[in-house]
């Protein structure tokens, strides 16, 4: 199938401090996409190279064919409309309720009418169990339920990709368990391709189609491939402690 | 499969077709509504997104109309799981207003409590200051220090300005009707005194309110809803000794000098106009000398002391009971300008009252 974002030696420098290089991958259409790796190792930086925040050092990435940091005006519009980010905090506007927050890219993004806004906007919000915080500002919510309403804006426009950081984190296993079960329908029945930073091993283990691992003292790629594969076949010390959850 | 999306009114039964996805569901979102179909037919859907779901789920409940689902298996699926989801999430109903009796109670008793949590605020810095009393090496002294930098030196400027540009316009102003009586010569007098009593701590109080009120409600607001407060008095820090006390404090020692500040600058702008209108400067200070006596000067002093109490017990409380997110930050800040600028005017206006009372 063809590639939705392709990666080619990616490189990223923070002044003298090199934070990855030389990662090259690929993402097809449709499939759940891992990026693993320790606390630090640089995945967040990844994800905000992917979708043209931040600009490499080396290399270049491209999502829907497209570079989306060199991209201006109308064409940009047009491609961040068709990708959903879910942010590691959150990032919901604090002066805004849940609804409104959902409700916001489709204000951007579509014609629809006010009311209807709203009634996609409790849809969403129901699909990440939050029917009932709709009016909640995000400063009278939980953590657990910032992650959910964020995931919530991040497919308010029915994305054709979804990058998700760290979506389970700090999520009960019922509810997390309920995300994958999400994440695994929109993956199957719409085609929506996933990029998902986590470290629950059970959720990469259930949802992941192929993943990345990510190591701070390699900078770079250390492992690629089917997460069920690697936690059986890996050579690599690294990769198996984390696999087996090994302490190192 | 790319087959616009397109909807056509039978017998009052909608009947959709071909792509139902957002762009079209916007295109028809008020007409579906307006036609208020009896029944919605949507077998013939090849593609539904969940906005087109939303729009079908949303017309049958508003108009209680029934609906057949598409035949193809993934759009039935979209709205199958979008049916489950609009089902979670209740439309929300407005709470109803409660009449007008009920609101004067709830707002009285509202009145009534925050003024038992500002008395209740007033104590818990009284127990901290004597606290502090007992245990001075408590007291944050760098803190001190800080804050009286940030509210007095890097004030000075300001307070330097606005006092120049007070006396010169006061004085200016009064000369026109003055001259009318030939009682130039007692410009100095007027200004002096209104000066020195009056204007000269109301001046720095508005310029404290403004600079530091506002400052210290944002910064422990921002404290507040980051739940670093919360976490300093779990540390068993109290956060009165902690927080508030350095700011009071600094807040009370910086008014007066502030005061000062303005007065003297006042005063010599009213002696450059003085100097302008013909009448020597050593005139002028003959003037002040005979008029205004040190009494003016330190009851000034005094009062501006108790608007810096004011101020900073205001702009601390209002940071500490900042509610959640960015906004509360906000509020506060302006909560603590307004209310410090209120509470200085009502004050003085009391202690006017009081000092005219004592002879003053
Ligand atoms: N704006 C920045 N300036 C300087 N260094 C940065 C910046 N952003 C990230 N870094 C550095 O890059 C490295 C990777 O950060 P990143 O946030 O991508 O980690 P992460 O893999 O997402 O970690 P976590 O799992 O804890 O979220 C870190 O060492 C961090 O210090
Ligand atoms: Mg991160």
């Amino acid at each position: 199938m063809e590639p939705v974002i392709e990666a080619r030696d990616l490189a990223m420098r923070f002044g003298e401090k090199t934070v990855f290089k030389n990662v090259s991958f690929d993402v097809r259409r449709g499939e759940i996409f891992v990026i693993l790796g320790g606390s630090g190792c640089g995945k967040s930086t990844l994800l905000k190279l992917l979708i043209g925040l931040h600009r490499p050092s080396a290399g270049h990435a491209r999502v829907l064919g497209e570079e989306l940091g060199l991209l201006t005006g109308q064409p940009r519009r047009h491609a961040l409309s068709r990708i959903g980010v879910m942010w590691q905090q959150g990032a919901l506007l604090g002066s805004l309720n849940l609804i409104e927050n959902v409700a916001l890219p489709m204000e951007q993004h579509s014609a629809l009418p006010p009311e209807a806004r709203i009634a996609l906007a409790r849809a969403k919000l129901g699909l990440v169990g939050l029917g009932d915080a709709g009016s909640k500002l995000p400063s009278e919510i939980s953590g657990g339920m910032l992650k959910r309403a964020g995931i919530a804006r991040a497919m308010a426009l029915d994305a054709d990709i979804l990058f998700l950081d760290e979506p389970s984190a700090g999520l009960d296993p019922v509810t997390s368990a309920g995300l994958d079960a999400l994440i695994m329908s929109l993956s199957r029945e719409t085609g929506t391709t996933f990029i998902v930073v986590t470290h629950e091993l059970q959720s990469i283990l259930a949802i992941g189609d192929r993943c990345i691992m990510l190591d701070k003292s390699a900078q770079g790629i250390i492992a690629e491939g089917d997460p069920k594969l690697l936690r059986d076949t890996a050579t690599d010390p690294t990769v198996r402690a984390f696999f087996r959850r090994e302490a190192r | 499969m790319t087959e616009p999306g397109r909807f056509s009114l039978t017998d009052g039964a909608a009947v959709f077709e071909g792509t139902l996805d957002i762009t079209a569901a916007a295109a028809m979102w008020r007409q579906v509504m307006q036609a208020a179909p009896r029944a919605i037919d949507a077998r013939k859907i090849t593609r539904l997104d969940s906005a087109g779901a939303v729009l079908l789920l949303e017309a049958a409940r508003l108009h209680n109309a029934t609906l057949t689902p598409p035949e193809d298996a993934t759009a039935g699926g979209v709205l199958a799981r979008m049916q489950k989801a609009l089902a979670a999430a209740p439309p929300i109903a407005q709470a109803p207003q409660p009449d007008p009796v009920t609101r004067l109670g709830l707002a009285v008793i509202a009145g009534g409590q925050g003024l038992i949590r500002r008395i209740a605020f007033l104590g818990e810095v009284t127990q901290g200051v004597a606290n502090t009393f007992w245990r001075p090496w408590r007291l944050r002294r760098v803190e001190v220090l800080r804050h009286l930098d940030e509210a007095g030196t890097r004030g000075f400027g300001l307070c330097m300005l606005l006092g120049a540009l007070l006396g010169v316009i006061l004085s200016f102003q009064s000369s026109i009707p003055m001259r009318k009586f030939g009682a130039e010569i007692f410009i100095p007098q007027l200004v002096g005194i209104s000066l020195l009593r009056e204007l000269g701590p109301l001046m720095a109080a508005i310029i404290l309110a403004g600079r530091s009120a506002s400052a210290y409600a944002a910064e422990l607001g921002t404290m507040r809803v980051n739940e670093e407060v919360d976490a300093l008095s779990t540390m068993g820090v109290d956060t009165v000794q902690w927080l508030v006390l350095p700011r009071i404090l600094a807040a009370v020692l910086v008014m007066p000098v502030l005061a000062l500040v303005v007065n003297i600058t006042g005063l010599l702008g009213m002696a450059l106009v003085m100097g302008s209108l013909g009448f020597p400067a050593a005139l002028v200070l003959a003037q002040l000398r005979e008029w205004v006596d040190p009494g003016d000067l330190i009851g000034g002093l005094v009062k501006a002391a108790m608007f810096g109490l004011a101020i900073g017990l205001i702009g601390c409380r209002a940071g500490l009971r900042a509610g959640g997110g960015p906004r509360a930050v906000g509020d506060a800040a302006t909560s603590a300008v307004v209310g410090s600028i209120i509470a200085v005017v009502v004050m003085d206006g009391v202690l006017a009252v009081i000092f005219f009372r004592m002879g003053w």
